[in-house]
């Protein structure tokens, strides 16, 4: 029973990645735009639902006691306002910018979260986030499995929206920007506005992700968002597969089992005083597989389905690129 | 106002404008956003300490502190070995990844994602090796002299200040007046067009890594030698360095030069307004308006 419990844990924890992941495959993988800042975002949702239903602290302002529902609501918001900010700012330069952009974003956001000790409790964090199900603490692998369940509800709902948006109009007209902006463009597509709107999109999921995570966990703290999740991230997709939902789901459970499994592996074999060194090995592996895959399977294990539309079936084939 | 922040924000400046000439350089040369740039510098700073440490096994001698600095011979040998170990760093991380991705013809972005993989695994190999705990180049401790108007610095600081400015002339001198920098920037205008001309682009790649990478160990061995020496020091680096090279224009030397003194100037002082908590949040603002307002920087050309 116990260690079903912990299975069902380490899949809730697993399974909120996979919604950061979703979030990031509508930026990346259907539109080709590259945040570094994802830890940010994600930090940003967290923060947000945390503050709004939190009971009341008396050493912060916010703790306004509302329901989860609306925490995850205003993480979304906020998340979405955000990207879109950074779209604005960058997406009309070369892609690259964002990319500095983003890692500016998140640098700028882990200082606010370390800083503002009023808002977000500094380096303490915050603690007493309502979790679902609260009512079970007790008994572990209920509560355990009642999460999960209701965080793979979360991880389905946004597949589905995001498989219906890539097969509507709006999805071919994101990939049509992205193979070929020219044409898109002379199709009568904006491309700066499909490229804002998808970042938007990436950004509102991956701050719901972000709360979904911290009601699981009940305690939030800068430390949680470095730009080590953002590396994490980023792993999970390509290896997953970027462009492809169910790939991105995959490897998030993947690359967090490899992360789990060498994490118990490392603290098994190394003695207590050389175990934070050794961690940094578990980080060089990850980083090593992100290069190696880039370079010899950059489509990933689950490849994208190239298709214009799903009546003319796929055309990968005669695509292979 | 504080004078003393003018010293302190033009020593942190020389850091970050050197740095930022070997971002800027593989920004406009090689088309792409180098995440694992603030990583040689803290390669650099750890591989001249490493060969500090066996100069200093060979000959106790050269760790004697030469008068007025902190330090003996045996950090500027160690450094130049450091420089030439960090262009080797650098000439094979081009040749096992970003050239391979290069010759397939990825995307810029596949290899800034592949720049940001390596940063990692390159600053956690460091961690690893050498652990998180600060390393020093000397134990030996500094009086701050005064210069007048109320400033101080030590002699090193000078020598750092001094060095940086030798290093920027000499470096903007070779890229407008020599063979090779008259190719270098054919290549950053247009590099297929260069190619056809005769230029030696893969000749004009490794130059610029060897650049890059030349003032990324010098970079780091002055912070090192100022402040002290981490596995993630260049990382913490990384948001000054792109904001100096944008701010100063993408490609251009003393732009990047400029831009890292200016954002070195804004941090000093900022920090006594905002407090030294909200340092590194200092080069993201000046970022955003430099996107905001002049995204070309200050001595680019429009439509980069």
């Amino acid at each position: 029973m116990e260690i079903l419990a912990y299975a069902a844990f380490f899949l809730t924890i697993a399974l909120t990645y996979a919604i950061i992941c979703l979030g990031l495959n509508v930026q990346w993988g259907q539109t080709g735009l590259f945040n570094v800042g994802i830890a940010g975002f994600v930090g940003l949702g967290a923060y947000v639902s945390a503050a709004l239903t939190t009971p009341d602290a008396a050493a912060r302002i916010g703790g306004f006691d509302l329901p989860i529902v609306i925490g995850w609501l205003a993480a979304m918001v906020a998340g979405g306002i955000l990207a879109l900010a950074v779209g604005l700012l960058t997406l009309r330069m070369r892609s690259d910018y964002l990319a500095i952009t983003t890692f500016g974003i998140a640098v700028a956001l882990q200082l606010v979260f370390q800083n503002t000790e009023s808002l977000t409790g500094g380096a303490f964090g915050m603690a007493f986030i309502p979790r679902p199900f609260a009512g079970l603490q007790g008994e572990a692998f209920a509560f355990n499995a009642l999460n999960l369940a209701l965080t793979a509800t979360v991880v389905l709902l946004c597949y589905l929206l995001l498989e219906h948006l890539l097969r509507s109009p709006w999805g071919r007209a994101l990939r049509a920007v992205r193979e070929d902006e020219v044409a898109a463009q002379a199709l009568g597509k904006n491309p700066i506005l499909l490229r804002i709107q998808a970042f938007a999109l990436g950004g509102a999921i991956m701050a719901l992700a972000g709360a979904v995570q911290a009601h699981f966990i009940g305690f939030i703290a800068p430390g949680n968002y470095l730009p080590m999740m953002t590396f994490q991230v980023w792993a999970m997709l390509i290896v997953g597969g970027s462009g492809n939902n169910r790939g991105a789901i995959l490897g998030a459970i993947l690359v967090w089992a490899i992360w789990a499994l060498s994490g118990a592996l490392i603290s098994e074999v190394f003695p207590a005083d050389q175990q934070a060194r050794a961690a940094s090995l578990q980080i060089v592996v990850i980083g090593v597989m992100l290069c190696v895959i880039l370079l010899w399977r950059p489509q990933g294990i689950l490849p994208e389905v190239r298709s214009v539309s799903r009546h003319l079936g796929r055309r990968n084939k005669d695509n292979s690129k | 106002m504080n004078p003393q922040a003018i010293i302190d924000g033009l020593i942190s400046g020389s850091t970050i404008g050197l740095g930022a000439i070997g971002l800027t350089l593989t920004y406009s040369i090689l088309r792409f956003a180098n995440f694992t740039h603030g990583d040689f510098l803290a390669w650099g700073a750890y591989l001249t300490l490493t060969v500090a440490g066996v100069l200093g096994g060979l000959a106790a001698g050269l760790g004697a502190p030469v008068y007025p600095f902190s330090f003996g011979w045996g950090l500027p040998l160690a450094m130049f070995g450091g420089v030439l170990l960090t262009v080797a760093l650098t000439l094979g991380l081009d040749r096992i990844l970003f050239g391979k991705l290069r010759a397939r013809g990825a995307d810029a972005i596949i290899i800034v994602m592949a720049s940001f993989g390596a940063s990692m695994a390159l600053r956690s190999l460091l961690e690893f090796i050498f652990t998180a705990k600060p390393a020093y180049f000397t134990k030996a401790l500094q009086i701050a002299k005064p210069l007048g108007f109320g400033m101080r610095a030590t002699p090193d600081q000078l020598l750092v200040i001094g060095l940086t400015a030798v290093l920027v002339v000499m470096l903007h001198l070779l890229v407008t007046r020599s063979a090779t920098g008259r190719a270098m920037r054919a290549v950053s205008e247009n590099p297929s067009l260069a190619g056809v001309y005769g230029v030696d682009v893969d000749k004009v790649i490794r130059v610029t890594w060897i650049i890059g990478a030349g003032m990324a160990c010098i970079a780091g061995v002055m912070a090192g030698l100022l402040v002290q020496i981490r596995p993630y020091m260049g990382f913490d680096l990384l948001l000054p360095l792109f904001s100096a090279a944008i701010l100063g224009g993408i490609g251009s030397i003393p732009g990047a030069m400029l831009g890292g003194l200016m954002i070195g100037l804004a941090e000093a002082f900022a920090v006594q307004i905002v407090g030294a908590e909200w340092r590194a949040a200092i080069s993201f603002v000046i970022l955003v308006l430099v996107l905001m307002l002049r995204p070309q920087g200050l001595f680019g050309q429009k439509g980069v």
